[in-house]
């Protein structure tokens, strides 16, 4: 077994007795790197250089592992919206192809400390605006299941660079499923945490009420690893909640008894593929050996949550977006005889068909005459998709569905129609819009693709997703899954 | 009925500094129909006595003390400039 096929803690075990090294874990990843990345194209840049220089500091200063280090020597890639001091960072954008960030994201400065080698910079949809990778502005990342298929977005790079071992995990980021979908498609562990658990600051943004930075690894003990790593209140972003952060490893107890989990039935209706629904049905029979019960609840403004979503992201998008004019950083016009047309046109030549609609959509839903019809309206009907959530629990503990209606599909296939390819995040993109946690973990197999089951929980108890998660990967086979490359 | 006229959308381009050629403003008065309409499902809800969210944390000022410190050297903020020039950004003519 490649030595980026084993987990953290046993990777930890081999680090504290001296059977490898840091110098050993980097090599493997640029070596992996070097056999499938022709295949799957995952990266966007890579730091080789920084990363063995690391390695070898690691292996000269460290006396023994892991120590207070708690991510010592283990490669890590980060989404390309996540600024690298000196390290190129695209956000998937022509736009910034040249961009070099003069400072470190808080999740790429606390990665440092933890002592993670950051291997590269991983592939996206333009500004995170996409469900499959095939609106990056550079290349379209392949599922590694099947290389003709997508490997979902906005995080595609993230998603798939861990399914193919090219690094042992990758943090990635959830605006309307980001995370979790691309996790589902690839079948690897994907978390969005609560809004406000992981700091923003150095995250280039999209929408900001909604955004959240989370880990993507082949474990759910993995994941709680790399969440302790990145989580906490951040004075430097003012929207970062200052909340204590718990111990998450400690809630992998393995015990669920009594658990109580709430089916939403707009999550297995009409829309859904009936092999995905099946493969759900038989993860909720798994947890039920367990000592969970289950019912099905009704989250009634589910079917509202796309036009929400859309109103509300692409409102925020227009704003955030504004700062790419061409002035300060980023890639400039040529063609602008004046200051007006060194905006229009850097903005017209630097960004894709999807970030134009969308900063389009956003700017006429916050138009005089329009703002309270569709932006106000929307934030209402946000309210009461966030009060479907508060309902059910009260009186549950976790929500269980589907990550996606489907698995993957063939690159190419939906890129005709912008509302087709939205609706993608079905079902994933209500969970934004109430602010609360949800994982996506492996539950199987349809037609050779990955199928995703999406556990949600209460704001803030993250421990319990895991916990549940935890129970259901130690109970099935389906994790230890890897796709031939 | 159609939500977006072509009008609309070289207006809310120009509002964006957006430059669209005539096929784009086709394309996207074309797809933000659609995109528009498929919104208008809203409508179909009461949200007369519903307050609006716009975070879903309680959010509060965080204030700190007014206190000089340095910030990000002139070096580093201009290293990604296009063009500079007396160590400011430079741009085109603004008329």
């Amino acid at each position: 077994m490649s030595l980026l096929e084993k987990k953290v803690s046993e990777l930890h075990d081999l680090l504290h007795k001296k059977e490898i090294n840091v110098t050993d874990l980097v090599d493997a990843s640029y070596d992996r790197i070097s056999q499938v990345e022709g295949k799957v194209q995952a990266f966007l840049s890579l730091n080789e250089e920084q990363a063995r220089r690391m390695a070898k500091e690691l292996d000269d200063v460290l006396a023994g592992y892991p120590g207070e280090r708690t991510l010592a020597g283990l490669p890590i890639a980060l989404k390309d919206n996540i600024s690298t001091k000196g390290l190129r960072t695209t956000s998937g954008s022509k736009i910034l192809d040249n961009f070099n960030p003069i400072y470190d994201a808080t999740v790429a400065n606390r990665l440092y400390k933890a002592g993670a080698v950051t291997i590269g910079k991983l592939n996206m949809d333009e500004f995170a605006m996409g469900s499959s990778n095939e609106n990056s502005g550079f290349h379209v990342t392949k599922n590694p299941w099947n290389t003709d298929y997508v490997p979902g977005g906005s995080s595609g790079g993230s998603a798939a660079s861990v399914a193919a071992s090219e690094v042992l995990f990758s943090l990635g980021s959830d605006t309307g499923g980001s995370i979790r979908q691309p996790a589902a498609y690839c079948g690897v562990v994907g978390l969005k945490p609560t809004y406000g658990l992981v700091s923003r600051f150095g995250l280039i943004a999209f929408a900001s009420s909604l955004d959240q930075i989370g880990p993507i690894t082949r474990t759910v003990e993995d994941n709680a690893y790399l969440l302790q790593a990145i989580a906490g209140h951040d004075p430097m972003d003012s929207t970062s909640a200052n909340v204590d952060v718990p111990d998450y490893l400690s809630s992998l107890t393995g015990d669920i008894k009594g658990l109580r989990i709430a089916v939403p039935k707009e999550y297995l209706a009409e829309g859904v593929n009936p092999e995905v629904k099946e493969k759900v049905i038989e993860a909720l029979k798994v947890l039920e050996a367990q000592g969970a019960t289950w019912e099905e609840v009704s989250l009634p403004h589910s079917k509202y949550a796309l036009a929400t979503y859309y109103l509300l992201s692409s409102s925020e998008a227009s704003a955030n977006l504004s700062r790419f004019d061409g002035v300060r950083y980023g890639v400039r016009s040529d063609n602008a005889e004046n200051l007006l047309e060194l905006y229009k046109n850097s903005r017209s030549e630097g960004f894709g068909d999807e970030v134009k609609r969308r900063i389009m959509l956003g700017t006429f839903a916050l138009s005089s005459g329009y703002y309270d019809a569709y932006y106000k309206k929307a934030q209402k009907v946000r309210t009461l998709i966030k009060n479907d959530f508060e309902q059910v629990f009260n009186d549950f503990d976790v929500i269980i569905g589907p990550t996606t209606p489907t698995t993957a599909f063939k690159i190419g296939e939906k890129t005709d129609d912008p509302l087709t390819m939205y609706a993608n995040d079905i079902l994933t993109i209500p969970v934004n819009l109430a602010g609360v946690p949800a994982i996506s973990v492996p539950c199987g197999f349809s037609n050779g693709l990955p199928v995703g089951l999406q556990i949600i929980g209460k704001h803030f108890d993250e421990r319990t997703i895991y916990r549940v998660a935890s129970v259901y990967e130690q109970a099935t086979e389906h994790h230890k899954a890897k796709p031939q490359l | 009925m159609s939500q977006i006229s072509k009008d609309e959308v070289k207006h809310v381009a120009n509002l964006a500094r957006l430059s669209l050629s005539e096929e784009e403003v086709d394309m996207f008065t074309e797809q933000l129909d659609a995109i528009i309409g498929f919104a208008e499902q809203l409508n179909e809800l009461d949200t007369e006595n519903i307050e609006p969210t716009t975070h879903v944390l309680e959010l509060k000022n965080v204030l700190r003390d007014d206190q000089a410190r340095e910030s990000v050297p002139r070096e580093e903020a201009l290293k990604n400039a296009p063009d500079e020039r007396d160590g400011q950004f430079k741009v085109p003519k603004t008329f």
